[in-house]
């Protein structure tokens, strides 16, 4: 028997997580070290799936499948494709930079009692959601997908509740407060968008008398399982509407700004860079494969949903002053293009939908790991606290600068490449959602612009005059993130040519070909 | 005049004695309730015969053996295929032994050794003059606040009669979803039932609440055992006989000798109708679904807390195990009429339990409903109607009764000054204070609310796929629904422990002994276990999935 890569991939961090639970309440700088070693180690794991991953092979690769509840139909089945890779890599790559960005963030007060362990505990639950994540990009099996969709959101949902942001204004019981709120607001969303999910993976069981995703879509494809045209579109809405709430999608999104606002900012970027991205992946993968005639008759609604997130979400993030929350908001409208990438059902839509997916973590994570860094040092998220900080904090301001140029897709950046691919994807079959979605680029101009002008540029803000610049972890957290950012935006073909058979796969599931030139269909 | 003359005046030669044939009783079949039964008298006379200082120590010695070997019993029944090939009817009709009843049998055994290690904490109160108590008064015949009660503290009296007084009711509960006929059915119910008041009443602190709710569940017990017996009535009077097999035969029109006295009222509808939904009301009222739930939340709230974990569970089980066989085995005939009743009572069921528990500010109330949130979810499993309805059944229970006893000891820990501090405001911070304790209770609480990779949501499925494949997607749908309102209420009490600060007066968390310790920890193992790997226990529970008719 070969080697269990993508068990291990996904068992490493578990185990590293009940490892660094596990640490003495005083050795707290241990556990750091030993979550960072592991995240480390997982990203080696992970580079090596994509190195032993074969772009032009089988569909699903590195398979593994051992039988696990049989009266469930229920088998323990993993497998990668392009898509899954890129993702997992994505995932990998990300969580020792939240690790290092987060590693003052959970030191407990002196008035903690000294059995409390937060630091352990922030630790091992950033882990565990790694592993929740990474297997559920890995599960070919739709049970085995839905208890690890479902089951993170616990270790997530104590990562925003227990470790608030320091850094809010007003009272510390009135912090404690807005942050139970917004951790409720997305256990509850998310779980009630999950228990329809249950309804809809029970209602699968009966229709297809298992849960693998292979035979599932396979059976679907030669015709040997057929579904009633109802039956098969309230199954689809129930899984897409689990997968809206965690992408999210207007209007089921409200919950993200919360989150976002509340938590740290290396927790934030795990919500929307990391956890946030299985919702898309899934429509991808699930939705498309298992449903693929009710995913081409909620084409049109979905599309006008993704639009109304990116404009929405692009109005909102102008109007915000708060740091945080504007970034949520931006990530909302991010998350807009991704959907409407991925339902555009054009070759280009889903190769850039799945390049978004990926850039989108990369960049926001840059942008919003410098923003925390600002934000701890000054101690507000408001963005009219600030002003003038290239002045005092030029390496910070910079940086800054590039995470923001890339949130608006500046050419040269790796946004740009996958917002231009989904844009042309969607303008080739749906030219005029198009043309509305590129004013939401026009928008991402103005709310990052405007945001970098008010807190970076103009006279230095007394209450800035002191900030420090950059420290080295803080430099060791953003530096390789912006030349990932510029590699991907100078040369995204290694990115390009891992993702596209998979997106072609995809297309040939739901029987759409790409629409002609219309210049050759003039002729 | 001779002796038998004088006789003979006024008597007549007897004709010969009839012989009795003995009835055949297949003790080997009947060994679990027996043991059980026998160990609870012999309880009984340790409470008469052994010095007041032992009998704690003899009691649980007593009652943890008595279960071992009836769990034992269970075993060797089931491994020499009792629970399959050889399942059959045993003690002339009155009991059967078969895979359901074999697998509640020995759940609710497991369920009672748990139950018998929480009755035995002695550690959690503080100790009174010199003695170690535990959560039981002192005598429980003295007047609340009296003299005599003082009395009784101060010499260090404790009522070690709850050991039999279990004995007994797990006796009961044997025999109950293993009953074969009606008139076995109800004499369970009520051996079981009356214990069960007992126990209610004889709390250490808090006595007026706990007699109060002993009252209150004996007085509406009392109705619903008489509407069971009522019903009990009118089904003899239709089908002429109390035999399960008897009475399917008349409902399935294939009886074969009619009894001449019972000829003009036999076949009527109206007995079969009115007699079935009153012995399935007395049942529902077991299980507490509503609207037969009213008793449960304050019986729950009163009841010493060991009390009430035994009880949530172990009850539970015994009542769905008699419905099961009840509507599978008699009335499966008539599922066309019960079906839609029984619809209608898991869908107010499920969101009444989930809806009314948001509103709760006490732990063992809130979970006195979120217990009858679950009955919702087990009925629709109970609906089904396939062998896949009563396996789910049967692994539900299993999954819950353990969770349920291990939350309820986890109750016991958090105190203060009056004793348990069961209002919910003073939970607050408590995962700051005792971690591993809160995230223990958390982790029953996320099995309670159907969390993936724990118990509650392997049943949770089960129970749900069964309703979905015998054609009750309408069940299905509000059974999701009231999950993620029910999880609503979960989540308030995690984020009270976890994410509120904790209050300067707030209660501490005892240290317990390693009984109550096992009990929560095997709570855990069994949760995590059933969660993660839950293959071989449902093989289990398939194979336990037939009834004997």
């Amino acid at each position: 028997m070969s080697f269990p890569l993508l068990t291990a991939t996904a068992a490493l961090p578990a185990i590293g997580a009940i490892a660094t639970a596990a640490v003495p309440a005083a050795r707290r700088t241990a556990a750091k070290w030993l979550a960072l070693l592991v995240s480390l180690a997982t990203l080696a794991l992970a580079v090596v799936v994509l190195v032993r991953f074969d772009p032009d092979g089988d569909r699903y690769q590195l398979t593994e499948s051992h039988a696990w509840i049989k009266d469930f139909g229920v088998r323990y089945e993993l497998g990668v494709d392009g898509i899954a890779v890129a993702l997992i890599a994505l995932t990998a790559l990300l969580i020792p930079f939240v690790i290092l960005a987060g590693w003052h963030d959970a030191d407990p007060l002196e008035t903690h009692s000294s059995r409390w362990r937060p630091t352990q505990g922030f630790f091992a639950l950033i882990l565990g959601v790694e592993a929740m994540v990474i297997i559920s990009f890995e599960a070919t099996d739709v049970f085995l997908f839905y208890i690890f969709f479902e089951a993170m959101l616990i270790p997530m949902y104590f990562l925003i509740g227990g470790f608030g942001d320091r850094a809010h204004a007003g009272s510390d019981e009135h912090a404690a407060a807005q942050r139970s709120y917004a951790a409720v607001k997305f256990l509850l969303y998310n779980l009630a968008g999950g228990l329809i999910m249950l309804a809809a993976v029970i209602g699968l069981y009966v229709v297809a008398g298992n849960f693998s995703l292979q035979e599932i879509a396979e059976a679907r494809a030669n015709g040997s399982l057929d579904m009633a045209t109802n039956t098969e579109r309230w199954l689809f809405l129930g899984f897409f509407f689990a997968f809206a709430v965690k992408a999210p999608l207007w209007p089921l999104h409200t919950w993200l700004p919360n989150a976002m606002g509340e938590a740290t900012a290396p927790v934030a970027v795990l919500i929307t860079a990391v956890v946030d991205k299985v919702g898309t992946f899934a429509m991808l993968r699930f939705c498309l494969q298992l449903f693929p005639e009710a995913s081409k008759w909620a084409t049109p609604a979905i599309l006008v949903l993704a639009l109304i997130s990116i404009i929405y979400g692009a109005l909102l993030a102008v109007g915000q002053r708060d740091i945080k929350r504007l970034v949520a908001y931006a990530s909302i409208s991010h998350f807009g293009f991704i959907i409407m990438g991925i339902f555009a059902m054009t070759s280009q839509g889903q190769s850039g939908a799945t390049l978004y997916m990926v850039n989108h973590g990369i960049s926001t994570a840059a942008l919003m790991l410098v923003a925390g860094f600002l934000i701890t040092r000054r101690g507000s998220r408001l963005i009219a606290d600030y002003g003038g900080v290239q002045k005092v904090a030029p390496v910070l301001a910079g940086t800054f600068l590039i995470g923001s140029l890339a949130t608006l897709s500046l050419p040269g950046l790796a946004p740009f490449v996958s917002e231009f691919l989904v844009l042309i994807g969607t303008f080739a079959r749906y030219p005029v959602i198009g043309i509305i979605a590129t004013f939401g680029i026009v928008l991402a101009a103005l709310y990052t612009l405007v945001l970098y002008q008010r807190t970076m540029t103009g006279p230095v803000k007394p209450e800035v005059s002191a900030m420090p610049d950059l420290k080295v972890r803080e430099l060791a957290v953003v530096a390789p993130l912006i030349a990932l950012l510029i590699f991907l935006g100078v040369y995204p073909k290694p990115l390009t040519d891992i993702v596209n058979p998979a997106v072609k796969q995809t297309m040939s599931d739901v029987h759409k070909k790409d629409p002609k030139p219309e210049v050759e269909a003039a002729k | 005049m001779s002796a038998t003359a004088v006789h003979s005046l006024w008597t007549t030669a007897a004709d010969p004695i009839q012989k009795i044939d003995a009835p055949n009783i297949e003790y080997g079949q009947l060994a679990p309730t027996l043991i059980v039964i026998g160990a609870a008298v012999v309880g009984i006379l340790v409470e008469a015969f052994v010095p007041r200082r032992s009998r704690y120590y003899v009691q649980i010695f007593v009652s943890v053996v008595a279960l071992a070997a009836a769990f034992a019993a269970v075993v060797a029944l089931a491994a020499s295929g009792y629970g399959t090939t050889k399942a059959g009817i045993a003690a002339m009709g009155a009991v059967a032994v078969d895979g359901p009843a074999l697998f509640l049998q020995g759940v609710i055994l497991l369920a009672g050794v748990l139950g018998v290690f929480t009755f035995a904490e002695r550690r959690l109160d503080p100790v009174a003059h010199g003695n170690r108590v535990d959560s039981f008064a002192a005598q429980a015949a003295s007047v609340p606040g009296s003299d005599s009660e003082k009395a009784a503290v101060k010499a260090g009296f404790t009522t070690t009669e709850v050991f039999p007084l279990l004995l007994f009711a797990i006796g009961g509960m044997l025999v109950f979803p293993a009953a074969n006929d009606l008139l076995t059915l109800f004499i369970a119910l009520e051996v079981f039932s009356l214990p069960l008041y007992l126990l209610c009443a004889v709390a250490r602190r808090k006595r007026i609440m706990s007699q109060e709710a002993a009252v209150k569940y004996f007085l509406l017990g009392a109705f619903a055992s008489a509407f069971t017996l009522f019903g009990i009535a009118l089904l003899y009077g239709y089908a002429g006989s109390v035999s399960y097999a008897t009475i399917a035969q008349v409902v399935d029109g294939t009886v074969e000798t009619v009894n001449p006295a019972l000829a003009d009222t036999m076949g009527n509808d109206a007995l079969l109708l009115i007699g079935a939904a009153m012995i399935v009301m007395g049942l529902l009222f077991k299980v507490g679904a509503v609207p037969f739930h009213m008793w449960t939340p304050d019986v729950y709230q009163g009841a010493p807390t060991p009390v009430t974990g035994f009880m949530a569970a172990a009850t539970k089980v015994a009542a769905f195990g008699a419905l099961l066989r009840l509507l599978y085995v008699v009335l499966p005939g008539l599922r066309w009429d019960w079906r839609p009743v029984m619809m209608g009572v898991a869908v107010v069921t499920m969101l009444g339990g989930a809806i009314v528990a948001i509103t709760q500010t006490d732990i063992k109330r809130l979970l006195a409903y979120s217990s009858i949130a679950h009955a919702g979810f087990i009925l629709a499993g109970v609906i089904a109607m396939t062998p896949d309805g009563v396996s789910s059944v049967l692994f539900y229970l299993a999954a819950y009764s353990f969770v349920t006893i291990g939350a309820f000891a986890v109750v016991t820990l958090v105190r203060d000054a009056g004793g348990e501090a069961t209002h919910l405001s003073k939970w607050a911070g408590l995962g700051r204070r005792s971690p591993l304790v809160a995230a223990v209770f958390a982790v029953y609480l996320l099995a309670f609310a159907g969390i993936p990779l724990t118990s509650g949501f392997a049943g949770k499925f089960a129970v749900f796929k069964a309703a979905a494949e015998g054609g009750a997607s309408a069940l299905v749908v509000v059974g999701v629904i009231s999950s993620a309102i029910a999880a609503f209420f979960y989540i308030r009490v995690i984020v009270l422990m976890f994410f509120s600060e904790p209050r300067p007066e707030g209660p501490t968390v005892a240290v317990p002994s390693p009984l109550t310790m096992t009990a929560i920890a095997v709570g855990v193992a069994v949760t995590l276990v059933l969660g993660v790997a839950p293959q071989y226990f449902l093989d289990l529970a398939g194979q336990a999935g037939v009834f004997v008719r």
